[in-house]
């Protein structure tokens, strides 16, 4: 066994690698940029050497700079996570060479599997069920129609570079097929440098089915049952689970088999993911099989107890694997959800900047289940511009799938993530969303259910009066503790009432609050009661409550008359008021947002280096009107449409807020 | 007997009517409260006590003899905020459009000599058409009556406005002698003169919203100390802000049960200064993770946003905070910052509300708009403001501390009794690259020598270690201990005894 591997990566991962090795009593070795000086992963190691800018191509990705960090510490192996320099041939040839362990495939296997076209002949060939469709180059718009006819209509238009929806197009007769390959061939060449083209059948109602393999230098292999990634936002796997809902025991095995099949068909080592598209009758066709650990991986570790990380660096050191296939068993469900820095309300823009607040739900066991959360990242720390947007990788676990979505409810309503924008709402709807509960999704999950965008979730109403009686319980504790001042009038002193009004989401409820030493009762007009405790006190972020004998978990921010809750994906204002108060209350205007269809709003806190246009100038749509500067990135903001500047409130070097008005058009 | 206590109930339902259903109904069509309906979402329900129900104007001219309802336009009296005692006073636009009369300044007269003799603070709710002009010059001795007790009242009592309504021409300057004021948007406006008399003198066409709105005033003039979306929240906040303000300047301020704990660590703290000097940081983050459960009750904040100003609690006891903003301005100080900053600190000093400074200025701004409007004397008015105050003062610099903005933020020199500093802070003359150009005036044509001098002065004077030295810093402290060490800090300073020479009244820079 190794005494020492470097990670050559950052973030969760190389945090989650570090976690494991020293587990196994190995010394660690972390990589950094100069963004990741204080990164949670420099911190964890035991050592840490520093490999250059904070662009990836200038550290993360040079194979020279890693392979000095490799020869100044000393490190016998190297696990490259995912990403980065995972899945990269030379990096593994340049480590062999060097006489370093790759914790990871050899050489020949991530070259066989790094090519589309190529991966899938030799899938072919292992026995593997492909998508029907021509593997060989496509030479023109004729020769594509035609093999289009043979494979059958839907069929897509790959480009064999492609990735990330890059050079892809469905068509459903000739002529969606002529087009499609000259735009495929175009933006192939553009985008990748490389215009050949392939064909294949298009599946409908897919699901993305991936099957995680291992497999060790002694001719041994295993599968670890599958991962269900169906839920995906533009390609990028947001919500995953462990196992399938979809699969029965019999198709599991088949795939199973076939990825085993071809792992050793290419000589695989180590974790590997064999991706399969499935469709409605549980056929499934291999796309693609990654060589490296997977992102989701957590979740086959949940329900088989085995930790990845440890069988690769075991298997890099030459160990045969100590499991056999049938010790892999499904104990279980496991669900992970990726929290991104992306602000589902401003369409997922990356959101980046200081964590103000983050404080995640415990590890261990909470409900009938238990939590992990993967995360490279503190409070206090900084969500860089230079990398991936993840926060964490929010996991649960339970002994069956409705009691781990239960329990990742409460892990996402108690984790705590301020300063910047973040998805945590966006995954907690899905985790509510019937489509999700009922485990029927597609890869086309998000467009079709959220088809234009994410714009908060609404409560129905039971749930709804169970936090209208948990706020009314914790602002009757705000309004005594007001009360409990020094310079009252004696034996004048301000009464709480019991009667409020808790207006909330466009619904309004009467109530009566009976408090006891336990809690308290809150009574509704219709004479429905509500049974409160919980011992939030005034400045609580996070109020744990039980309703009615369940939990409900709040995030609270103090407003005017009441508090912010947000809970369930939902951001609720809350108001508390007494009878009176909620009468006069009820004469104040209805104000209306501004229109700002005619205004240009700063989108980001960042400073204005240059107003393009005038005011009474014509600008047309998609015109630069003025560049912002923003974490030294520098954002053209164009006109939406065509029109004509009124006023312009800001000039060069204003530092501007988050929708402060820059222009304002007629 | 029966029959005269019915005439009494007869005689208040009539008084409560004010100016009838109608012009209730108009009042609320416009979104807005009756006098008395915003009386009561400002007291504790049940405590107003009214007095002067029946009072009713004298003037006989024309036609008004008349016209002569109850309480003549205004609504006084006291009542309760969370327990605590205030007087207030209630301008009633239903009544003879809460003009002000002889009578009517009579009755908030009398409530503002109760309230210095008593002891509690006064709230002015103001929505009135101006002077009666019918009364003549007995309105505007009304006016000026009350503009005296205003004056007499600073200082003994917080005195608050609400502008709720219009408040035009001479009325304007009763609240603007106050210590706050606070606009409800869209439904309230002061200004001197109008928008009518505007155009006749000057040609600019303006709205009385534009001219005097809550938004002209909470951010370019300045006048008013925040705005409320409507009259509910309005008087909501009012009650908030009570509760942090002693009742008069011969009490402390009030103190509450909290429940946060006075040695919250916040490791976070140890990352807010950026790595580059130049970033900008969230001071706004540092307020909420000192003070007691993270509550700031911001004074001005759409004015000067280069300087914050408001309250917070610790150990459930008021403190005011005044705080440099990296995020505008680099936190520079300015004409704007100064004067906002030094009323806030006059404010605090008057009523014996400790005062948190938090440091990080790199200096004066510069210019010709700077000098020609006086930077001079109105900078010269926050380093007055501190060296007069005699309040527990704890300062702690964060990052930069140049110049001469260093001496007026709180400084040792300006009487602060504890300076604590960041081992991030940078407490120098000028920024080491501007402080190494004029020392080395004669390498100014040798990049790399000024680079090098410049790195010679930054590692001597780039840092709080020099200024500690002297005793000018009593300690450096790590950022994540900041809230207790402020904390402790002012429990220590409970009971801090300071006079400044006797004087008439010293002579602040106008």
């Amino acid at each position: 066994m190794f005494e020492k591997i470097l990670i050559a990566n950052r973030g969760e991962i190389a945090c989650r690698v570090i976690k494991t090795a020293r587990k196994m009593g190995l010394k660690t070795v972390a990589v950094y940029s100069d963004a990741d000086k204080h990164a949670l992963h420099v911190e964890m190691a035991d050592e840490a050497v520093h490999i250059g800018p904070p662009q990836a191509n200038q550290s993360y990705i040079v194979i020279d700079r890693i392979m000095e960090a490799i020869a100044k510490s000393g490190a016998q192996a190297v696990h490259p996570g995912y990403g980065f320099l995972s899945e990269n041939a030379k990096f593994a040839e340049a480590l062999d060479k060097a006489g370093v362990a790759f914790i990871g495939p050899p050489k020949g296997a991530i070259e066989a599997m790094g090519d589309k076209i190529t991966s899938k002949k030799i899938a072919q060939e292992a026995g593997v069920s492909t998508v029907p469709g021509y593997m060989g180059l496509i030479n023109d718009a004729d020769e594509a129609v035609r093999i289009s006819q043979q494979v059958g209509y839907p069929v897509m238009i790959k480009a064999s570079a492609g990735g990330g929806g890059k050079g892809m197009r469905i068509a459903w007769n000739d002529r969606d097929c002529r087009e499609g390959f000259q735009s495929s061939k175009n933006e192939a060449a553009n985008s990748f440098g490389d215009d050949r083209i392939f064909i294949e059948k298009f599946v409908t109602q897919p699901r993305h089915i991936e099957i995680q393999v291992l497999c060790d230098a002694h001719g041994n292999g295993i599968y670890l049952n599958e991962r269900e990634c169906s839920i995906q936002r533009r390609n990028q796997k947001v919500v995953e689970e462990a196992p399938s809902p979809f699969l029965d025991a019999a198709t599991r095995k088949a795939m199973g088999e076939q990825s085993v099949a071809l792992a050793k068909a290419v000589g695989y080592t180590s974790a590997g993911t064999v991706e399969f598209i499935v469709d409605g009758d549980r056929n499934f066709y291999f796309l693609e099989m990654n060589t490296r650990l997977q992102v989701e991986h957590p979740v086959t570790e949940l329900i088989t107890g085995v930790d990845l990380v440890e069988q690769m660096i075991r298997v890099a050191s030459g160990e045969p694997l100590s499991i056999s296939q049938d010790d892999v068993k499904i104990d279980g469900w496991a669900i992970e959800n990726r929290l991104y820095a992306e602000d589902p309300y401003r369409n997922f823009l990356p959101s980046i900047g200081r964590l103000t607040r983050y404080r995640p739900p415990a590890e261990g066991p909470l409900g009938d289940g238990i939590v992990r959360n993967d995360t490279g990242v503190y409070e206090g720390g900084e969500i860089s511009m230079y990398y991936d947007p993840m926060i964490a990788k929010l996991c649960t676990w339970a002994p069956t799938r409705a009691q781990a979505i239960e329990v990742m409810r409460n892990a996402l309503d108690s984790f705590e993530v301020e300063g910047i924008g973040h998805n945590l709402p966006f995954v907690a709807a899905v985790m509510d969303h019937p489509k999700f509960i009922a485990g029927e999704m597609t890869t086309a999950f998000i467009a079709e259910e959220y088809p234009d965008g994410f714009d908060g979730v609404t409560l129905e109403d039971a749930h709804l009066r169970r936090v209208a009686a948990a706020a009314a319980a914790m602002n009757r504790v705000a309004e005594i503790r007001r009360t409990r001042v020094t310079g009252t009038l004696g034996n004048h002193e301000r009464r709480v009432g019991s009667d409020w009004v808790v207006s909330l989401q466009a619904s309004e409820f009467t109530v009566k609050i009976a408090a006891d030493h336990g809690g308290s009762t809150v009574r509704f007009e219709d004479g429905a009661e509500i049974r409160v405790e919980g011992a939030w006190t005034p400045g609580m972020s996070l109020a744990r409550m039980t309703v009615d004998g369940e939990s409900l978990v709040l995030k609270v921010d103090k407003i005017t008359q009441g508090f912010r809750l947000r809970t369930r994906g939902a951001d609720l204002k809350v108001n508390i008021r007494s009878p009176r108060q909620a009468e006069l209350a009820r004469l104040m205007p209805e104000k209306l947002p501004p229109d700002t269809s005619r205004l240009l709003l700063c989108p980001m806190p960042g400073l204005i280096v240059k107003i393009d246009v005038e005011e009474g100038q014509e600008v047309q749509e998609g015109q630069a009107l003025c560049t912002v500067e923003a974490m030294k990135m520098e954002n053209i903001l164009r006109a939406e449409k065509t029109g004509v500047v009124a006023k312009i409130n800001a000039g060069p070097g204003d530092s501007l807020a988050v929708d402060d008005v820059i222009m304002e058009f007629e | 007997m029966k029959d005269i206590i019915q005439e009494l109930h007869d005689r208040r339902e009539n008084a409560r009517l004010g100016g009838g259903q109608r012009r209730i109904d108009a009042q609320h069509a416009k979104g807005k409260l009756t006098a008395r309906e915003r009386i009561e979402l400002l007291l504790d329900e049940g405590s107003f006590e009214e007095y002067d129900t029946f009072v009713a104007h004298r003037c006989t001219d024309f036609g008004m003899e008349h016209n002569r309802p109850y309480g003549d336009g205004v609504v006084t009296g006291w009542g309760t905020i969370n327990g605590r005692m205030v007087y207030v006073f209630s301008q009633d636009f239903t009544v003879l459009g809460g003009s002000v009369s002889a009578t009517h300044a009579q009755k908030i007269c009398k409530i503002m000599d109760m309230a210095m003799q008593n002891g509690a603070p006064v709230i002015g709710l103001n929505d009135s058409g101006g002077a009666r002009i019918q009364e003549g010059v007995d309105a505007l001795a009304g006016y000026a009556d009350i503009f005296q007790k205003n004056i007499e009242a600073s200082g003994v009592i917080p005195q608050i406005s609400v502008i709720m309504g219009p408040c035009a021409g001479g009325a304007v300057y009763s609240p603007a002698m106050t210590d706050f004021i606070f606009m409800v948007k869209d439904t309230s406006y002061m200004f001197v003169t109008g928008p009518d008399v505007v155009k006749t003198v000057t040609n600019e066409i303006v709205t009385a919203e534009e001219l005097g709105g809550a938004s002209t005033h909470t951010k370019k003039s300045s006048v008013a100390d925040g705005a409320f979306e409507n009259d509910v929240e309005a008087l909501a906040e009012v009650r908030r802000l009570v509760d942090f303000l002693p009742l008069n300047n011969r009490e402390k301020p009030p103190v509450r049960p909290f429940f946060d704990e006075v040695d919250r660590v916040e490791a976070s703290l140890d990352t807010l200064i950026p790595d580059n000097p130049n970033m900008p940081y969230d001071m706004k983050e540092l307020i909420a993770k000192v003070s007691d459960e993270g509550d700031f009750y911001e004074i001005q904040k759409d004015f000067a946003g280069n300087i914050i100003t408001g309250f917070i609690r610790l150990e459930g006891q008021t403190v005011g905070v005044v705080a440099n903003q990296p995020l505008v301005l680099a936190g520079v100080l300015d004409i704007d910052s100064s004067r906002k900053a030094a009323r806030f600190v006059r404010f605090c000093d008057c009523f014996e509300i400790p005062i948190l400074t938090l440091v990080d200025v790199p200096g004066f701004l510069p210019g010709t708009a700077q000098e020609y409007n006086g930077v001079i004397k109105h900078g010269a008015k926050l380093l007055f403001a501190y060296g007069e105050a005699t309040v527990p003062m704890v300062t702690v610099i964060t990052r930069k501390a140049y110049g001469g903005a260093y001496d007026v933020m709180a400084s040792k020199h300006m009487k602060a009794d504890v300076n604590y500093a960041w081992p991030t802070a940078q407490i120098a003359v000028m920024g080491a690259r501007g402080a190494a150009e004029i020392i080395h005036r004669a390498d100014l044509g040798n990049p790399e020598k000024i680079k090098a001098h410049a790195d010679a002065y930054e590692d001597r004077f780039a840092n709080p270690f020099i200024a500690a030295e002297r005793g000018f810093i009593d300690e450096v402290i790590q950022p994540r201990s900041t809230r207790r060490r402020v904390a402790r800090a002012f429990a220590m300073l409970r009971n801090k005894q300071q006079s400044m020479p006797w004087k008439k009244h010293n002579n602040i820079p106008l």
